[in-house]
């Protein structure tokens, strides 16, 4: 099962460089504001009409 | 304040690119599947051709529905999206359509070698040596657009979105390369650098997290895309999606071992793998419930919209399937599931519910807005809809009905004691009607897919395409970042050298923590002294069997319970697979396991069941495989062949593929058509049949040639 060390380290290295973006992430602000992410994301588009028998944009 | 406003261009030709690739390659892979369901109860329809063998085709069609159709879906959502999100153009054009004419190469690439039985057997990593190192190399241009985008964004925070892409593209690259380490013996052969029980880890540990990294992840970053987008609201809890997300990628990759219970891996790593899976049902219901709860209020427009309809079935099949995956990763669940269509079904809920419904959703989204048009048939999009529920419900309930009966028959003894179905063919016969109903399943399924692409046809004709869609954003300033509190992180940004050396402390220490014990237990590395390496004749027979994609139907692992040792024999040890480059322990039973198959027919047997099963064996859903008794053996192939083993670490003497190794071929070949003379059949010495029967006599016979020996390789699997 010598193999397991190449996981192991393969899935470790994984982690930490989800480890070093989660640190990144948290310290750069990235989830200071957990609202208007949410909010932003829906504005990028023009603006999007739904009526009762299609989708249509303005 | 908006001083130095850009005005920039959002590209939407490669999106539409992606998006063509993805409804072409959807039918198509969904086509093969349906011939590959058709002829599990119509043997017949193989024509005797063997490039539509099941064997053959099974690989096909999951890598045409997962690479071709999800892969190329991912593409389109995550190119449309990130450049909106970041608010700035793909960072590179070139890239982009390197992209997508290299990913499209390696499809048709796949569509050529699969059928004509290029394949290394490790399932949805079948593709040879030449075509893997073409994935690793636009895998790695697509990471590098998806990460230069990021680079120049104008948006400074990074939305959840971008984070699922960013870990699919890692994950999925650090996934390839382990699982892929294989050594050629030509141009389309390649032995895996993994024998036995290691590579069966690898490939598991590869085969969940491509489950997990290339259908879950991407797609759970699009549906935080495309599902506030559809509804018009934001999503229920950017808290919860940022919490999940990180929750859902430290577990996923430790769960690899459940597709490997009660086999010969050893206990501990199965019952490592059983827990995280259980871990995994929290973050996964996260992303669920942040999906549907979006919707809270909004109920009203998925009863309008074919876009929420698609994505409320498809979120729900996800909440179902990561329900469902867990709880058949308990090992006593397991035991009954595995093997059986039950995985099949499973796969297919989540498959054609989770990845088909979404991707549906948001082709129905998007067509209209590259076209600047309405959906040409509301109407139309929801019969597909409705068509396609039905199309998933008549497949998957019959496959569980099937694959319970399965289970439940293949453990069932009679109150003297013995099996109440010792015929292996009796559990299939009782299921062939289950399997009739899937493929009406399959065929509504197709149906609504081919009624979409009528659909967005008909869009896109109707609209006018918009190849570029110019925007202004400002231009991202550099905020200075305050003092203090964040000096060290600055100071480790500043040395990437210093930064590099503590990671690779941090692993290595991480990795002795595991790394130590593995050396002190020896339990983990038994060894038994009667098994040899194959042959000469057996390897070449050997490379048939996975030439023909015969693991498609045909384990080779015998769980520790009393109905499989009864009906096949002494279950299966690790120390019986050292020399098994690759590993051939399969996953699924439309057949009998073949671990203790040697010596249990004569040779005659075997050619007549190769030639025509339901002469040996009447009713039989095994295909014809007339080819294997004319085709002639490739002898000139066997050096290389024979070297490659000895370089992943088959001890086969120096210089024996020089002469020693062609007689030793002929020897036991004459020894079969002597055998086969006694049955009553005339047969050449070189033709492939007779190395596909020695390799199938071999089958779990070195350890009944000698008393099994020690016992340390007993307490492994005899719980």
């Amino acid at each position: 099962m010598s193999v397991v060390i190449i996981l192991i380290l393969a899935g470790l290295l994984v982690g930490l460089v989800f480890l070093g973006a989660f640190v990144w992430s948290a310290r750069s602000g990235q989830y200071e504001d957990t609202t208007t992410p949410a909010l932003r994301m829906l504005a990028d588009d023009p603006p999007v009409k739904i009526d009762k028998t299609n989708i249509t944009l303005k | 304040m908006n001083t130095n406003l850009e005005t920039f261009k959002y590209d939407n030709r490669i999106v539409r690119a992606f998006a063509v690739a993805t409804i072409v390659w959807g039918i198509v892979g969904m086509a093969v599947g349906l011939l590959a369901a058709v002829e599990l109860f119509l043997p017949a329809a193989t024509l005797n051709l063997p490039f539509i063998t099941f064997g053959r085709i099974r690989p096909l069609h999951t890598n045409a529905v997962i690479f071709a159709f999800v892969g190329n879906g991912m593409f389109t959502g995550i190119y449309y999206s990130l450049q909106r999100l970041c608010k700035a153009r793909l960072f590179s054009d070139f890239i982009s359509w390197f992209h997508f004419w290299g990913w499209q190469t390696i499809i048709v690439a796949a569509a050529v070698t699969l059928p004509m039985g290029f394949t290394t057997s490790k399932e949805y990593a079948e593709l040879e040596w030449p075509i893997k190192i073409a994935i690793a190399v636009v895998w790695v241009a697509f990471t590098v657009n998806l990460i230069g985008t990021i680079l120049k964004r104008r948006e400074k925070h990074m939305y959840v979105a971008i984070w699922f892409y960013l870990a699919t593209a890692l994950t999925v690259a650090v996934l390839h390369v382990t699982n892929s380490m294989t050594m050629p013996a030509g141009w389309f052969k390649s032995y895996s650098m993994y024998a036995g029980a290691q590579d069966a880890l690898v490939q598991w540990w590869y085969g969940h997290n491509a489950v997990a990294f290339f259908l879950t992840t991407p797609y759970l970053g699009l549906m935080y895309y495309f599902l506030p987008k559809a509804a018009n609201r934001p999503i229920f809890s950017y808290r919860l999606s940022i919490i999940h997300f990180w929750a859902l990628i430290f577990i996923y990759i430790w769960a690899g071992p459940h597709h490997l219970l009660y086999t010969a891996l050893p206990d501990w790593a199965q019952s490592l793998g059983m827990v995280f899976s259980l871990m995994l049902i929290a973050p996964s219901w996260g992303g669920m419930l942040n999906g549907l709860l979006t919707l809270r209020g909004a109920w009203d427009q998925v009863r309008q919209d074919p876009v929420l309809k698609f994505m409320v079935a498809a979120v729900t099949a996800y909440g179902m399937a990561t329900l469902e995956g867990p709880l058949m990763a308990i090992k006593t669940v397991n035991a009954l599931s595995h093997y059986t269509d039950w995985t099949i079904a499973h796969a297919h809920g989540g498959g054609l519910g989770w990845n088909g419904f979404l991707t549906f959703s948001m082709l129905y989204y998007l067509f209209p807005r590259l076209y600047k048009t309405r959906l040409w048939s509301v109407k139309l999009a929801n019969y597909h809809f409705w068509l396609g529920m039905l199309g998933i419900i008549f497949y998957i309930i019959p496959i569980y009905v099937a694959g319970i009966t399965e289970g439940l028959m293949w453990k069932q003894f009679n109150k003297d004691g013995f099996l109440q179905y010792p015929n292996f063919l009796e559990t299939i016969i009782q299921i062939v009607p289950m399997l009739r109903l899937r493929a009406i399943g399959g065929t509504l399924y197709i149906a609504g897919v081919l009624m979409m692409a009528y659909n967005l046809y008909r869009t896109a004709k109707a609209g006018q395409f918009e190849p570029e869609t110019e925007v202004q954003a400002p231009a991202l300033e550099k905020t200075p970042e305050p003092q203090g509190k964040y000096a060290f992180h600055r100071m480790l940004e500043g040395k990437p050298v210093f930064f590099t050396v503590l990671a690779v402390v941090a692993i290595l220490i991480g990795g002795m923590v595991e790394i130590i014990p593995m050396f002190l237990i020896k339990e983990n590395v038994p060894t038994i002294a009667s098994v040899k390496p194959y042959t000469p004749l057996e390897v070449l027979g050997r490379d048939l069997y996975i030439r023909e994609g015969c693991l498609g139907c045909h384990s080779q692992m015998i769980r520790p319970f009393r109905s499989e040792t009864e009906r096949y024999g002494e279950y299966s040890k690790a120390g019986e697979f050292v020399y098994d480059h690759p590993f051939l322990w399969g996953s699924e039973r439309k057949g009998p396991d073949l671990a203790r198959e040697g010596g249990k027919y004569p040779d005659a047997w075997h050619y007549n069941h190769m030639d025509d099963p339901r002469s040996t064996l009447p009713g039989s859903i095994m295909p014809r495989y007339p080819w294997l008794l004319t085709q002639k053996m490739d002898l000139d192939s066997l050096p290389a062949r024979l070297r490659a083993l000895r370089r992943v670490g088959v001890p086969y003497p120096a210089g024996y593929e020089d002469g020693q190794a062609q007689k030793d071929l002929q020897a036991q070949a004459d020894k079969v058509v002597a055998n086969l003379k006694q049955g009553a059949v005339t047969a050449e010495p070189d033709r492939e049949i007779v190395a596909l029967i020695a390799y199938l006599q071999r089958l779990g016979t070195d350890i009944k040639a000698a008393p099994v020996a020690p016992t340390s390789t007993m307490t492994t699997a005899a719980k």
